[in-house]
């Protein structure tokens, strides 16, 4: 509609003030320059149009679009790292033993208390499947740490700074200490544990703080603070020098030795930033290795190039079948009579009417090994019975189903194109001598092309996105990169994992998108006639 | 094609019969599956095979079974009722929103035309399981997800493109000059919406709304994401039977399915000629 | 005027204790969702306490949500919105160690909360600890994964399958067959096919050559196996004859073989034990807690438990059930001989380990996804 006329303006532009020809812009009858004037009217106009449109527009912005905006935004959203183990993130910036060997007891000590508190809100284990993604084996490692973190042989430092000073059991005095900025100053790393503490006990327990025995991660910080030399005024003087000791590193050691492989620390390292790139190179068979730089993923973990490179060509190869069998279709209904072309067009939108799950439990039917089509083949002899044909549960059962839900995408557009090259054509090129197949294929084909083009197109968007058929007929073979969404989704939980292979997705159907709308134009999309 | 004529030669004669037979062998590709569907929910068994007994059209190998089941099992009665209680209201959405927007973006002068027509359409081109997933996050994110609105409001999304589609489409053949005349006769724009744009679009609507309310009345994917035990719809009970326990009984609601989607496709038949003799387009 | 004032004193300490324990008493939501697994399962739970419950409170409607699979990933999302719509979800052991671990579900006091044995036996100790594998988990039954063949396989020259290994065995047995799409039991059944003794078989799969061990024996029948993801897949496959030997839930299996009357036998070799029960999510409202605890010390009673057996041959999780376990409800036969807690069926079970699984799932489970896509 953009190509149609002007609408003409409202006032006639003969009515001229004074009646005179004036040099200069010409003017509307109020007086304006008629530019303005008309300006003014299609500024109106825009202004209907977009008042007309805009309820839909926020409607689809707030409905669809920005729950997809927000979905991709998981797909580099790793806040879950520096959130959970926060005292870790910062202790490793500061530690240099990386990436020979695994950091020093600051770091580990920094874990004891994150893992502590993680465990009590139950958010290790989530932190291990998310960390899992990058490195087999740490989801075993954060759970079965996580169990034996609270019976860490710390509290000797609890025993012994009890013994020593028996005010330091009451958390009242606690409390009083910890509510002193001079104290909290010179000894920070047990006044954010205390904080911990108490928050800890409040929100996830929901007991009171002033009523419970202080935590040991809480004397253990305490211990640090004064071995370090820590001496605040009006504090307990407690002299540590004559503590047992305890290495926490081995404390960890003892619970899993993993926790010394160097390699365990380079993924937390890499993956502490609020923001990651591991997803998107997780979905094409790559990872953040050592040092941060991208590498591919072993050989029996490359899955998702493979994975895309199947759902294109399984597309194409629908698209092409679908063209195959919709030409001659939509040929047929071209050329004939309008009254009959429309009582067979009838037998080309049933099924596209029809429910896919329903057609797709029908393939289901037909196709498999003791189904329908397999009976009928050994029935006539072209099959033996013992060599039935494997045509569901795999690419060929996936191929199969979709051509036929495809093929209503494919006829109609090409339908509405062959309807429009005039008969005479190939009338014209039949009486200049060509046969049957030469006009056909010089004259009609050629002009038909744009129909082809519209149609592949089409087929090929909604092809490579398809879920419920391959899903259902498709068994391992022949599955999608949807299928692989989904099961990201509702099974094993890789919601960032799922973004990114939805984002990548999502970019070729918005790339082919965009060609169809260059090529054919989305106006021009046809919906039975 | 359309008929031989009495001077074809032999060869012309073979091509014209095998390339109806050509025809008549993809027609029956596209029916069949359909074809087997409805013996099949007849099926006395409770697997989706046919039975010696039927094949050998023996009365006892069909039942109606498998119909009481559907028609007296609340597991698929709720269902349905749902369906019927969100299909019509995201159709309401979608035609209501949608015929504005299509009237605006026929009008002359659209700024952004093009990007406003390919956001608008995208609901139909974004891979449904994109589609299912951001919803299900974000609709999580702001308490609509498992809720009746939450469904009505994503189906309404997905059945959009087709109103607009539709509508667009029966505005390219409108005749502006119209409402120009009816302009020029003292009607406010109101009037001459419903007196006469309306009653000339007014096909182009009901077919879209017949668009969008099999949309929703078939849509499985979104809802399985988006909705919660009690939006299961229809799709979904099917969804659900097939993957948990194989009865025919979903045939059985197939079969009703495929007659729901008969009357809706003659219905459209119907009204596209109404909407083409209004028109004045073709003798239909 | 002693004794009046006396009376008023009591009268009005009555009163008050009575409005006291009015305004303790909850009140109970009416609504209760839930998820369950589908199939002849949620049946039998429906007829075994579901449809009693309702009989005893007619005011109460009860929607289903056939959601199990996805416990874990709709959970989470829920409580990420903060948004739980579901007030009882059925979860296998390994899952609602996995929600409890998350504190996706409620801790419960078994004893508290369930009700004792007929002689008095608290909860706890009926149920036993080998059941109570989590403290958010409420044992409903014991099943099994188990195989089924067709028994009218003209190449299998009339033998018969009865060792887990001859899955395992394409020339003696060939055919398709249908295995769960999940590590879990296959990679157990291979390792000891691959001759590795039940009692080593975790130790194994925790080391890295074990698991490639594994997977190079699952590797010889890859090119002829189905993998199934749901309970109805194994007994479809089979009744239409695509595949000739498959795993699935030893319940859909009864019901294949008993109940539709197919030319299918149940092979008991090496049968793979599982726990399944409820688990109540965290953030229950007042009034949907005390509903759903009152559903549930009515439904995991021991009459309760063991009348499910009449529907479907899984084993009640409580001791005291046991014995009364009977005939199938409509059949009429006895249930005993299909549990796969008999002493004939039970002689060679294997004993899933939960606890290990809850630990390596992550790891197992992408290894497994990788090495199907290969």
């Amino acid at each position: 509609m953009t190509d149609s006329a002007m609408t003409p303006p409202k006032q006639p532009m003969a009515a001229l003030p004074g009646g005179e020809v004036t040099e200069g812009p010409m003017l509307a009858a109020d007086g304006t320059p008629l530019k303005a004037s008309l300006k003014r009217a299609l500024r109106r106009e825009k202004l209907r149009a977009l008042l007309l449109i805009s309820p839909l527009l926020i409607f689809i912005l707030v409905a669809f679009v920005a729950p997809i905006a927000d979905m991709l935004f998981r797909s580099v959203e790793n806040q879950i790292v520096s959130e959970t183990l926060p005292r870790t993130v910062a202790a490793l910036e500061a530690d240099e033993a990386l990436p020979e060997e695994a950091p020093g007891e600051e770091v580990f000590h920094a874990l004891y208390t994150d893992l502590v508190i993680a465990e009590e809100y139950k958010v290790h284990t989530r932190l291990g499947s998310r960390l899992n993604y990058e490195m087999t084996g740490l989801s075993s490692l954060f759970r079965g740490t996580g169990r034996d973190v609270g019976r860490f042989d710390t509290d000797i430092y609890t025993d012994q700074f009890v013994e020593a000073e028996p005010a330091l059991e009451d958390p009242v005095n606690w409390s009083n200490w910890m509510s002193e900025e001079e104290i909290r100053d010179a000894l920070p790393l047990t006044a954010d544990a205390w904080d911990a503490w108490t928050t800890l006990t409040v929100e996830a327990n929901e007991d009171d703080p002033l009523e419970e025995d202080v935590a040991d991660f809480v004397y253990t910080a305490l211990y640090r603070d004064l071995a370090n030399g820590a001496a605040p005024a009006n504090f307990p003087d407690v002299d540590v020098s004559s503590f047992e000791t305890v290495s926490i590193r081995a404390l960890f050691e003892d619970s899993d030795e993993d926790w010394l492989d160097p390699e365990v620390w380079q993924v937390i390292q890499t993956y502490s930033p609020a923001y990651t790139d591991g997803y998107f190179l997780n979905s094409v068979d790559m990872m953040n290795g050592p040092g941060g730089d991208a590498q591919w993923r072993p050989d029996d973990e490359q899955i998702y190039l493979k994975l895309f490179w199947r759902t294109m060509w399984m597309s194409m190869a629908i698209t092409f079948s679908c063209i195959l069998l919709g030409y001659p279709i939509a040929y047929l209904l071209s050329t004939l009579p309008l009254r009959s072309a429309n009582v067979l067009m009838i037998l080309v939108l049933l099924p596209f009417w029809t429910s896919l799950l329903v057609r797709t439990s029908a393939w289901k039917v037909l196709l498999q090994q003791q189904g329908v089509i397999n009976d009928t083949l050994v029935w006539i002899g072209i099959v033996s019975d013992a060599n039935r044909l494997a045509l569901i549960n795999n690419a060929t059962g996936t191929i199969i189903a979709m051509t036929h839900i495809l093929l209503p995408f494919m006829i109609l557009p090409l339908y509405s194109v062959m309807k429009t090259i005039p008969p005479s054509y190939v009338r014209a090129a039949k009486s200049m001598g060509a046969n049957d197949w030469t006009a056909f294929w010089r004259v009609w084909f050629p002009l038909s092309i744009p129909g082809i083009g519209a149609g592949s197109i089409l087929a090929f968007i909604l092809s490579i996105g398809y879920y419920i058929t391959p899903e259902i007929v498709g068994g391992t073979e022949g599955v999608f990169i949807s299928n692989r969404i989904a099961y990201h989704i509702s099974s094993s939980l890789n919601w960032g994992l799922a973004a990114a292979l939805g984002s990548i997705l999502l970019a070729l159907v918005l790339v082919l998108y965009w060609l169809y709308d260059r090529i054919v134009g989305i106006d021009n999309v046809k919906l039975g006639g | 094609m359309a008929a031989l004529p009495p001077y074809a030669s032999t060869g012309q004669k073979i091509w014209h019969y095998a390339y109806r037979a050509i025809c008549a062998a993809i027609f029956f590709f596209l029916i069949a599956p359909i074809l087997v569907i409805i013996p099949l929910s007849f099926n006395a068994e409770n697997f989706f095979t046919f039975t010696p007994e039927m094949l050998r059209l023996d009365p006892e190998g069909y039942s109606l079974k498998h119909y009481r089941d559907f028609f007296g099992n609340p597991d698929w009665q709720v269902p349905l009722w749902n369906s019927l209680k969100i299909a019509p209201v995201a159709t309401f959405l979608s035609v209501a929103l949608g015929t504005l927007a299509a009237i605006g973006l026929s009008q002359p002068h659209v700024p952004f035309r093009r990007a406003i027509m390919a956001t608008l359409i995208s609901p139909m081109i974004v891979p449904l399981i994109i589609s299912a997933a951001g919803m299900y996050f974000f609709y999580s994110r702001i308490g609509l997800q498992g809720t009746y609105w939450g469904v009505v409001l994503a189906h309404a999304a997905l059945g959009i493109p087709f109103v607009i589609i539709t509508v667009t489409a029966t505005l390219v053949g409108f005749d502006r000059s119209l409402t120009r005349a009816a302009a020029n006769l003292g009607a406010g724009p109101v009037r001459t919406f419903f007196k006469v744009q309306m009653p000339l679009i007014l096909p182009g609507v009901v077919s879209g709304g017949l668009f969008a309310f099999i949309t929703s009345f078939d849509e499985v994917v979104v809802v399985l994401f988006v909705g919660s035990a009690g939006q299961k719809t229809l799709p979904w009970q099917m969804f659900t039977g097939l993957r948990e326990q194989i009865s025919p009984t979903i045939l059985a609601a197939a079969t009703v399915l495929i007659s729901i989607s008969v009357v809706l496709l003659v219905t459209l038949e119907v009204l596209r000629r109404r909407s083409e003799r209004l028109r004045g387009m073709s003798p239909g | 005027m002693k004794i009046t004032r006396l009376l008023t004193a009591t009268t009005a300490l009555v009163a008050t204790a009575t409005i006291a324990g009015a305004e303790s008493h909850v009140e109970m939501a009416d609504e209760m969702t839930i998820v369950s697994w589908g199939g002849a399962y949620q049946e039998s739970q429906l007829k075994a306490y579901v449809e009693p419950y309702l009989e005893q409170n007619p005011g109460v409607t009860v929607t289903w949500d056939e959601s199990s699979a996805e416990a874990v990933a709709k959970l989470r999302a829920q409580n990420e919105a903060g948004n739980v719509t579901w007030d009882l979800v059925d979860a296998t052991a390994a899952d609602a160690m996995r929600l409890c671990d998350e504190g996706l579900a409620m801790e419960v006091d078994h004893d508290e909360i369930l009700a004792a044995a007929p002689d008095g036996t608290p909860a706890s100790e009926d149920f036993g600890e080998e059941m109570l594998v989590s403290d958010c988990f409420i044992p409903q039954i014991a099943y099994s994964y188990t195989f089924g063949y067709r028994n009218d396989v003209a190449e299998w020259n009339g033998n018969e399958p009865d060792d887990i290994c001859d899955v395992f065995d394409l020339e003696n047995f060939p055919g398709t067959r249908s295995l769960e799409k999940r590590p879990h039991n296959n990679l157990e059944w291979a390792l000891i096919c691959d001759g590795v003794a039940y009692e080593d078989v975790y130790d194994v799969l925790e080391t890295e050559e074990g698991q490639d061990r594994a997977f190079a024996k699952l590797d010889t029948i890859k090119d002829d196996t189905i993998w199934w993801s749901s309970g109805a897949d194994t007994p479809q496959l089979l009744a239409d004859g695509e595949v000739v030997f498959g795993s699935t839930y030893n319940g859909r299996l009864f019901s294949l073989i008993v109940e539709q009357d197919q030319p299918v036998n149940m092979m008991w070799d090496t049968q793979s034990y599982d726990l399944d029960g409820w688990i109540i999510p965290e953030g229950l409202d007042e009034a949907q807690l005390a509903r759903v605890q009152d559903f549930l010390y009515f439904a995991t009673d021991t009459q309760r438990l063991a009348d499910q057996a009449k529907y479907i041959s899984y084993g009640p999780a409580r001791k005291s059930s046991a014995p009364l376990v009977g005939e199938h409800a409509e059949l009429g036969i006895d249930m005993a001989p299909h549990m796969p807690t008999n002493p004939d069926n039970a002689q060679n079970a294997f004993v899933q380990n939960y606890e290990w699984w809850a630990d390596y799932r992550d790891d197992l489970d992408s290894k497994f996804q990788a090495w199907l896509a290969q």
